[in-house]
């Protein structure tokens, strides 16, 4: 429940960085949080193993579950656990979701008042006002007005989505087939495939039912990850709600988003275009690592790391890298 | 004065055995060229269609009640196929798209355009016909013929899986060429050709019909709202439809000559598909609801007993709507990889579709505004609808949000979204003009109370199947998924709940119909007293079979919501 709570308050204070209330200290302390995770983890197992996934953490929430607060959280979106995810969440929750609900709620209370007020015992002689230009103008000028404010969160959400990956990022390339994943890291000479798990084998590894995988797609937490997508038959797409991602993939074509994982955690998603027969039957399952681990895994796929002092290097652009995106963020506002 | 409107009383006392004079019935409902009787055909089979596009999301509600397949080798085996774990799945990607082609294609647009547009367009305009009666029967039978040949398509093989066109309503390249080598999908694709040629040939009639047969004085800004949304959707229907018909093309060129339009090994594009497909794809999705704003309008100021509100606003509203859907298309593609300022466009166009569409919705309300209203079983569901489509396009507004969309694209959301504007707008326009002009096309009053039960157990159910899909969309449920993770099953087993109280719902409504054929009073000219000020209702019920043999005049003093006034004293 606390950390729910966090969660919440990392939400809250995203969105109010978003409008230049504040800047860092959100993304900061998600970012901490995870790393001291990351540390532990790191400490308490030192190679690859397979994680079993936190319960209600990138994946949907059963209502039936019994859990403190299940009902309500299966009402809304999974948590986030990307900055991009949890910005678009806040848009959603603070922005979006209030005024469409007034809204509704408005036209709803106006037609009961019509209803209630005009009815032919309540008014037997009806009007026959059929013009009123003030009203007509403001009927139109404030709804313009309202989906100003919706398109200048929405406007900055699409610039941000659409940042490149740095030279250095992690290259992922998920090549959707009929009907399994495969994923493949040029950078590390890994070619994994992915297979859904039966409904018994998920239940036996404590996950969701057909959301589980064999191999899943293991990538560093809280680096740059440049994932391609594209597809060898039929059109796919590649999502993973809890990332606020999907991108389809499509033969012919190789498209590319940037993916930045704020924790490690397992995180399931669904092939999200329609592919045929098996189309509900070829999910997601992300596994995102401290580095270390993620290098262990590498190492146990019989994949190659890069040399020792470009890894260096490699670590110190990271960091370099997110600061910038941090200062971004900051000077954006 | 001479002839005018007020005191036009058209074959009243003369000539009615011979304007009545009806075709034998092979002549009559086979080579038919009487627009009444073809918005007839078209209202019946509409019906007929509804049904079977109906009885196929109860198969799928029954389906997702909870998680694992369970009965689609029930309906393989039934269909004609062999029971397997592949042809089951396939099955359910057959259902998928026969529902939704049937809906669109063969129960919303014939009812809206077909039916109710065959019907009341010349009543309203004061015209004996439609410009080109013998096209009309042509559309009519280009539909029927298109129909036939989509149920025909589940019948054939559709890819290795087994039989049926499993491609989704959106046919999108490359499972619908290399993806299903079975000639199912020729045959949906020549069902959509038919239908989509029946639907250009009516679309030109209706612009002709509404363009020189208006009868004298009636001026474009005096036609009643319900003409200038035909009008408006058979604009759209032309221009839109040429477009799905290339992109078509080029699929069964694709899949049977060898072309390559969009097979990358080839050069092509699937993405280009999706243009073209949307291109059409997004007016369709206008054209579906456009004459139900239409409806709306007649039917509130009707029971409000007063002139629509706005009336040139609610007339250009719809313009508006009708040309900027069509620069909004890639809204449906958020997903493909479109570049970022293509994305910026596509939300900032999309999200301008909501004012013309608040503007109508104010204006409704105005309409009512201090009004006399009458809960009459039309108005009833008028208001459900204003609501409902309300809450559908607000829904609309989030998804338009092209970085929102990004989570939320082929989702339940998106199925609840558009549930919300079509299931509930439409299907809701639809039975409110139902049951306000049914009493003037059969001349047999239905029952109120039966009506009455029908709106409010089909607004229950539809609401509780559809709602809850909102949850499940903003959870993750992906669309088009027979099968689910266990975490989405409360909110599945509600929305099939919902179904089964939608069902019950249609009892009530087929009852009332067969009531009042049966035992219905003749409701005169005019049931719904002074608010009904159009055309139609100057004439007895049902009209007789060839109308306006002397057209009625519509003089400078009359508005458009006076077509008739009170008769004045003789001077």
């Amino acid at each position: 429940m606390g950390h729910l709570f966090g969660r919440m308050k990392v939400t809250l204070l995203a969105l109010l960085a978003a409008f230049g209330v504040l800047a860092a200290p959100a993304v900061v302390s998600a970012q901490e949080e995870a790393a001291v995770e990351a540390t532990e983890e790191a400490a308490a197992t030192g190679g690859y193993e397979r994680m079993a996934p936190t319960p209600g953490k990138g994946m949907p929430t059963d209502p039936r579950s019994g859990e403190e607060g299940a009902m309500a959280k299966s009402l809304t979106f999974q948590d986030q656990y990307s900055d991009l995810g949890i910005y678009a969440l806040g848009m959603h929750d603070y922005i979006l979701l209030p005024v469409i609900t007034a809204i509704s709620i408005f036209v709803l209370g106006l037609l009961f008042y019509v209803i209630f007020r005009f009815n032919r015992r309540a008014n037997p002689v009806p009007s026959k006002t059929t013009h009123n230009t003030a009203i007509e103008v403001i009927w139109t000028i404030v709804p313009v007005l309202i989906l100003v404010v919706i398109a200048v969160p929405s406007i900055t959400l699409l610039a941000r989505q659409y940042e490149t990956p740095p030279e250095d990022a992690i290259t992922v390339k998920a090549v959707g087939y009929q009907w399994y994943w495969g994923y493949e890291y040029p950078d590390h000479d890994v070619e994994i495939v992915s297979n859904m798990l039966s409904d018994a084998d998920a239940l036996a590894g404590g996950e969701p039912t057909q959301m589980a995988v064999d191999n899943r797609m293991v990538v560093p937490a809280g680096v740059p990850i440049r994932l391609q997508t594209t597809a060898a038959d039929v059109i796919h797409a590649f999502a993973v709600p809890s990332l606020w991602f999907k991108q389809d993939a499509i033969p012919g074509r190789l498209n590319e988003k940037l993916m930045v994982i704020n924790e490690p955690g397992v995180y399931y998603g669904q092939c999200s275009e329609l592919c045929g027969s098996r189309h509900a039957y070829m999910p997601i399952t992300v596994e995102a690592l401290p580095m270390e681990q993620f290098e262990a895994w590498v190492v146990e796929q019989g994949g190659t790391l890069p040399g020792a002092e470009a890894e260096e290097a490699a670590a110190e652009g990271e960091g370099e890298a997110e600061g910038g995106e941090t200062t971004e963020v900051a000077l954006a506002n | 004065m001479a002839t005018t409107a007020d005191s036009f009383a058209p074959d009243a006392h003369h000539g009615d055995d011979h304007a009545d004079h009806k075709p034998g019935f092979f002549a009559r409902w086979f080579m038919s060229t009487n627009h009444k009787d073809i918005g007839t055909m078209y209202l019946i089979f509409a019906i007929i269609a509804g049904i079977v596009g109906g009885g196929i999301s109860g198969i799928m509600r029954a389906e997702l009640a909870e998680p694992g397949i369970q009965y689609l080798g029930f309906w393989v085996d039934l269909l004609g196929g062999t029971a397997g774990e592949a042809a089951n799945l396939h099955m359910w990607n057959v259902f998928i798209t026969a529902h939704g082609l049937i809906m669109v294609f063969f129960m919303v647009m014939p009812a809206m355009i077909g039916g109710f547009g065959n019907w009341f367009v010349p009543l309203m305009i004061g015209a004996p016909d439609m410009a080109f009666p013998r096209m009309n029967n042509v559309s009519f039978w280009l539909t029927v013929v298109g129909f036939f040949s989509l149920l025909f398509s589940m019948f054939v093989p559709g890819s290795a899986e087994g039989l049926g066109a499993g491609t989704g309503w959106t046919v999108y390249a490359p499972l619908s060429t290399t993806g299903s080598p079975g000639p199912a999908v020729d045959f949906a694709i020549f069902s959509l050709h038919l239908s989509g040629a029946g639907s250009i040939l009516g679309a030109t009639n209706f612009i002709t019909t509404i363009f020189n047969m208006r009868a004298p004085g009636m001026t474009l800004h005096k036609m009643p709202l319900f003409v200038w949304s035909v009008l408006v959707t058979a604009f759209l229907l032309l221009l839109a439809l040429p477009v799905l018909a290339a992109a078509i093309t080029m699929l069964l060129t694709d899949r049977n000559f060898d072309t390559t339009f969009f097979n990358p090994a080839g050069g092509g594009d699937p993405v280009l598909y999706q243009h073209l497909f949307w291109f059409f794809g997004h007016p369709e999705v206008y054209i579906m609801i456009l004459p139900g704003f239409g409806m709306i309008s007649q039917i509130v100021a009707t029971f409000s007993r007063k002139p629509v509100f706005g009336y040139l606003g609610m007339a250009y509203a719809m313009v508006a709507i009708g040309v900027v859907g069509f620069i909004v298309w890639a809204h449906h593609m958020y997903t493909v990889g479109l570049d970022v300022n293509t994305k910026m466009y596509f939300t900032a166009a999309t999200m301008v579709i909501a004012v013309p569409t608040g503007v109508k919705i104010f204006s409704w309300i105005a309409t009512m505004w201090g009004g006399s209203l009458e809960f009459k079983s039309p108005m009833v569901w008028s208001l459900g609808f204003i609501f409902l489509f309300t809450v559908g396009g607000v829904t609309g507004v989030v998804l338009a949000n092209g970085g929102i969309d990004d989570n939320l694209h082929d989702t339940y959301y998106v199925v609840a979204h558009f549930h919300y504007v079509l299931s509930m707008g439409a299907v809701f326009s639809m039975f409110a003009g139902f049951y306000y002009w049914f009493p003037k096309m059969s001349g047999k009053m239905h029952s109120e109370l039966l009506s009455h039960i029908h709106f409010w157990l089909f607004f229950i159910g539809v609401n509780v199947i559809f709602f809850p899909q909102h949850f499940l969309g903003m959870q993750g449920m992906p669309r088009r998924y027979p099968d689910y993770s266990e975490a989405y099953t409360y909110w599945h087993e509600i929305s099939t709940m919902g179904y089964w109280i939608t069902l019950v719902s249609l009892v009530p409504f087929f009852i009332n119909i067969g009531y009042a054929l049966l035992a219905g009073r003749n409701p005169g000219k005019n049931p719904w007293g002074e608010g009904a000020t159009t055309l139609e209702w100057t004439l007895p019920s049902p009209p007789p079979y060839h109308q306006f043999e002397t057209l009625p005049v519509i003089e400078d003093h009359h508005d458009y919501h006076d077509h008739v006034s009170t008769p004045q004293p003789a001077e």
